[in-house]
């Protein structure tokens, strides 16, 4: 495992690019655009302002920059480095701005979630989605990027709209089951949308792309539902977590539960593997040699390691303030692998707990006691390999084989708050907070 | 009359007594005199009415008895001869008397039975009272008891109409509080749909007056337009475009579906097959037993089943490719019955197991099973010791570790012990030895003392009897110094002999005893034990032992007669030289 040296970024700002050729980050006004694998930097973009989001268009030939607080955004473009493209949504506010599937449209949300423009890139030609709705996710493009979903809210009703994206055409428009949707999410083969209500409700619908109610799921009633939802990449499964620390499997044959995991404080299961990070204080007084100085980084931080110990294991709990909203509690995060074999999910009263399901077995598979509470954790685009943070210098990686914690030789004080895998699974960018550093995967031919 | 008395028949005389037993209540009455008779007042109410009979009313008192024999239903026996005469027939007198004894005697007896009576009757009557007031009393207890319950009772009564007061009190909150929350909640949802509605008025207000506005306007800019991604034009939208989109979009459904039927028909036709080959397995299996079990009484039953399940598994094996309900339901059927079949089996067969299964390891198993176990043990203890010495190897070489000191501490404090007891007992045995090496020595000392001393007597011995063999004897005889010299010299040989023999005995037993040397003679000229320590030291030395045996020798030369016991004493030296020189040895 080798580690890039340190570079600036700005808001966390820094993706590669879908072909994984360019690795673009943002330091302030400026768009840094490098060779992904030199690092060489290849463009150097200027923008308007400060930016506050960026994303490469699908092709890998655009780099769309928004900067909300001016309701601007900026689109350069790789192969034409004259070339530019400024769309000014004027007083009217920008609170989100995307590209859409087929890198020739850019839609725009404003302030108050007025609408959607809809800018060509092709025609200069502007297009308006009206009603869209404000929500935890109300607009999701199915992956092969043929369709796009939305919820728009009229007359106090929930609606849903569902678009071609290859011309904008409106395909369905169907009101939903809904007191107040929260979200909306495409199944991975782009055949159901799953719609679920807000918090105050436990209720999940699943529709066909043609409109059609394939199944309504409530697991209880009366207590705080769902927050969060995640399809497996095989459509096979839908996985729901909720407020009462539960995630829920459905299938994709009856709709129905097949699999509910818990989430307990304590562990007595003896198929789980528990791995507790340890952290451990060099002794400094050992060898005060020069290239240990030198190497201040690593002398003077603490060192982790995983232990596993036997059952009954007590974990960690922060009890939820009931007073305030938005309980600490729940299942605030889950994600499949990239084979559907595993499933990660957070538990919100158990910040620092990272639990790993195995699908096959339906039971689970690890949990991952780490120190601080998890920042972040996200699959290998390509094996079942987890990688999590937790807010410092450490990186963590779980997988069927075990797990092991990786200290980031980074200089002052780099503390990885978030971090992005490259497609290959070769890299992992890991971000800090205005710095960023790649850790490059050991791979089969490096090996050989 | 002593006639009559016999004549008179049994009858006649129990009526007399059931009479006379009738009239005693009267007569106890009428005269308490007579009911005050018993034997001791009887004597002193005679003696003091003596004046019933005097000789003056002596016939009155002969008819007053008679009256009173009468109406007792006696015979007037007692008559009067003559008026004048007043002699009493004494005969019918004394028959009266006895009869009237006896009749005492008899109310006697029934007024003991009488008062044993009702000493019984008084004595149950006591007995009853008591119950009586016993049982009253718990009547009593258990009558305030009930009163406690009916309170009790009444309590709980008002209780429960309290509870059930507050019960609806409640309820009704409670139905007040739903209605509340439900008026809330409709409220609360007309007021959200009218702010939403509002903020929907207010935005498209908004949009409006954007749209107005002409300072600001949103626009693009684009350095040159860029040609679409797939490199077709774009299209107009029209009916045919969206009929199209339709088209596609079912297309992909039905696409969806079919994948996902064909994987489902994948996964059933496996399923079937999975099915069939359990269920011909089982009928594997079933078949023989039933041909054996051919013999029982439901055999033609069983045998028709088989034939059924026969055919219903071929039509089965026909229904995978139709898929037909019906086989599907018969091929489900009929593996329920052989699972069911299967599955009494086992049950049997578990229960023939659990009754065979204690005999069989205790037999076959068991024997090994112990040998194996003894062998791991065996195995375990060598292991264990291995490991132990190991331990200590590493223990003993590596002291420089404070932990591995620690260790060692705790490893040999117990070897230390031992040590340091046997250091004490070596300790006590070293001085044993010492004093035994001392008083060897004495010995020794008071020995060659004692020969020097013998042998200037014999040397004065001789010098005198050359001297008496010499004409000088009878002035030498004469004189008494020599006399008592010769007779110092005589005694002192058997007190060598009793010394050596002394010396002798120890030696035997054990070193720590005490020598019974003789008294040591005059100190002064006794050479210091440590100068005699110093010569047996010099043992050792192959010259210094010749020289000493020389010396030996020579003494025994000059005197034969002490020979045994010297060479004894040499042999004693010698081991204690020996000693010496394995200490010295041991020392250096």
């Amino acid at each position: 495992m080798n580690f890039s040296e340190v570079f600036k970024q700005s808001n966390q700002l820094c993706k590669v690019s879908p072909d994984e050729k360019y690795l673009a980050t943002c330091v302030q006004y400026r768009v840094v655009v490098r060779d992904a694998a030199t690092l060489q930097i290849l463009h150097l973009y200027t923008c308007l302002d400060q930016i506050s989001h960026m994303e490469w268009s699908s092709d890998s030939q655009f780099v769309l920059c928004a900067m909300y607080k001016r309701g601007l955004v900026q689109v350069w473009s790789l192969e034409q480095p004259n070339w530019h493209c400024k769309i000014d949504e004027g007083s009217i506010g920008l609170v989100s701005s995307c590209w859409s599937p087929d890198a020739r449209h850019i839609l725009n949300t404003t302030e108050f979630n007025l609408r959607i423009t809809v800018w060509s890139l092709c025609t200069k030609a502007v297009s308006y989605i009206k009603y869209p709705k404000a929500c935890q996710k109300g607009l999701d493009f199915s992956r092969d990027g043929s369709y796009m979903a939305l919820a728009e809210r009229r007359d106090c009703k929930d609606y849903i709209s569902i678009f071609v994206c290859d011309d904008w055409h409106l395909l369905k428009h169907f009101e939903t089951e809904t007191q107040d949707l929260a979200g909306v999410e495409w199944s991975s083969n782009g055949c159901v949308l799953a719609v679920w209500e807000s918090c105050l409700e436990y209720k999940m619908l699943l529709y066909s792309l043609d409109g059609r109610l394939l199944s309504t799921y409530s697991a209880y009633e009366w207590s705080l539902g769902i927050k969060s939802v995640s399809w497996s990449p095989s459509s096979q499964f839908l996985a729901i977590g909720s407020y009462d620390e539960k995630v829920r499997i459905l299938n994709h044959i009856t709709w129905k539960k097949i699999a509910q995991f818990e989430h307990p404080s304590t562990i007595n299961n003896t198929k789980a593997v528990v791995y507790k990070e340890v952290e451990r204080r060099p002794a400094v007084s050992e060898d005060l040699s020069i290239p240990n100085i030198c190497m201040s980084s690593t002398l003077f931080s603490t060192q982790s390691k995983y232990e596993t110990s036997p059952v009954p294991i007590h974990l960690p709990v922060v009890k939820p303030d009931p007073e305030r909203a938005n309980p600490k509690i729940g299942i605030s995060s889950l994600a499949f692998s990239s084979d559907s074999r595993y499933l990660a999910t957070k538990n919100d009263s158990m910040p620092s707990v990272v639990w790993v399901w195995d699908m096959q077995q339906m039971s689970s598979a690890a949990v991952l006691e780490q120190t601080a509470p998890v920042r972040c954790f996200q699959w290998d685009p390509r094996q079942p390999r987890l990688a999590l943070c937790t807010g410092n210098a450490k990186l963590f990686l779980w997988s069927p084989a075990g797990c092991v914690a990786v200290q980031v030789p980074a200089e002052g004080g780099f503390q990885v708050q978030s971090l992005n895998w490259y497609s290959s699974g070769d890299s992992l960018i890991l971000l800090g907070k205005d710095q960023l550093c790649l850790c490059y995967m050991e791979t089969q031919q490096d090996q050989q | 009359m002593g006639d009559w008395w016999t004549s008179v028949p049994k009858e006649t005389s129990i009526g007399n007594y059931e009479i006379s037993h009738l009239m005693m209540s009267p007569s106890k009455q009428n005269n308490i005199m007579s009911m005050y008779s018993s034997l001791g007042l009887s004597k002193t109410s005679y003696n003091f009415i003596s004046a019933f009979c005097t000789e003056d009313n002596v016939p009155q008192c002969i008819s007053y008895v008679n009256q009173e024999l009468d109406s007792l239903g006696l015979e007037s026996c007692i008559e009067l001869s003559a008026a004048g005469n007043t002699g009493l027939s004494s005969v019918p007198a004394l028959n009266a008397f006895y009869e009237l004894l006896q009749i005492h005697r008899q109310d006697m007896t029934t007024v003991e039975e009488l008062e044993r009576d009702q000493l019984k009757r008084s004595s149950t009557l006591e007995h009853v009272q008591i119950s009586n007031s016993r049982l009253k009393d718990q009547l009593e207890l258990s009558m305030r008891e009930k009163s406690g319950m009916h309170e009790t009772e009444r309590q709980l009564q008002l209780k429960i109409k309290t509870l059930q007061s507050c019960l609806k009190t409640e309820k009704e909150e409670v139905q007040k509080l739903q209605n509340i929350i439900a008026s809330r909640a409709t409220q609360y949802n007309h007021d959200t749909k009218r702010k939403e509605r509002e903020t929907a008025k207010l935005k498209e207000r908004l949009s409006q007056l954007l749209v107005d506005r002409k300072d600001r306007k949103l626009s693009i800019d684009v350095l040159n337009c860029l040609g679409r991604a797939d490199g077709k034009r774009s299209h107009w939208k029209t009916a045919k475009a969206t009929a199209s989109h339709e088209e596609d979009m079912y297309k992909f459904l039905l696409s969806d579906y079919e994948a996902s039927q064909r994987s489902l028909m994948l996964e059933n036709a496996e399923l079937k097959k999975v099915l069939q080959q359990m269920k011909k397995e089982m009928i594997h299996i079933l078949s023989p037993r039933q041909m054996s079990k051919g013999a029982s009484t439901d055999n033609s039953q069983e045998q028709g089943d088989s034939d059924t399940e026969a055919r219903a598994g071929d039509s089965g094996r026909e229904s995978l490719d139709k898929s037909c309900e019906l086989a599907r339901e018969q091929l489900t059927n009929s593996i329920r019955q052989q699972w069911r079949k299967v599955r009494s089996h086992m049950e049997r067969l578990d229960s023939q197991a659990s009754q065979n299964q204690e005999d069989v390891i205790l037999r076959q198993t068991h024997n090994d099973e112990m040998e194996k176990m003894r062998q791991e043990v065996l195995q375990c203890k060598e292991f264990i010791q291995t490991q132990q010495q190991l331990l200590q190897q590493q223990l003993h070489t590596s002291f420089d570790d404070d932990t591995a000191a620690l260790l060692n501490d705790c490893y040999t404090l117990e070897e230390k012990e031992r040590l340091k007891e046997e250091w004490k007992l070596f300790e006590e045995q070293k001085r044993n030895f010492e004093r035994e090496r001392k008083n060897f020595t004495e010995a020794a000392i008071r020995l060659e003392r004692d020969k020097q001393a013998f042998q200037e007597d014999r040397a004065s011995w001789l010098k005198n009897q050359f001297l008496n063999m010499t004409p000088f004897t009878d002035r030498r005889r004469g004189s008494s110094s020599d006399g008592g010299q010769s007779s110092l010299s005589i005694r002192s040989e058997p007190e060598l002999r009793m010394s050596s023999t002394s010396i002798h005995l120890p030696k035997s037993s054990t070193y720590s005893t005490n020598f019974s040397t003789p008294k040591p003679a005059p100190r002064s000229a006794v050479p210091t034990t440590t100068e005699l320590y110093r010569t047996l030291r010099l043992i050792p030395d192959t010259s210094s032992r010749q020289s000493s045996r020389g010396r030996w020798q020579e003494s025994s030369t000059i005197e034969d007669g002490n020979n045994q016991t010297k060479t004894k004493i040499r042999s004693r030296y010698e081991e204690i030289s020996i000693f010496s020189l394995g200490e010295e040895n041991s020392l250096t």
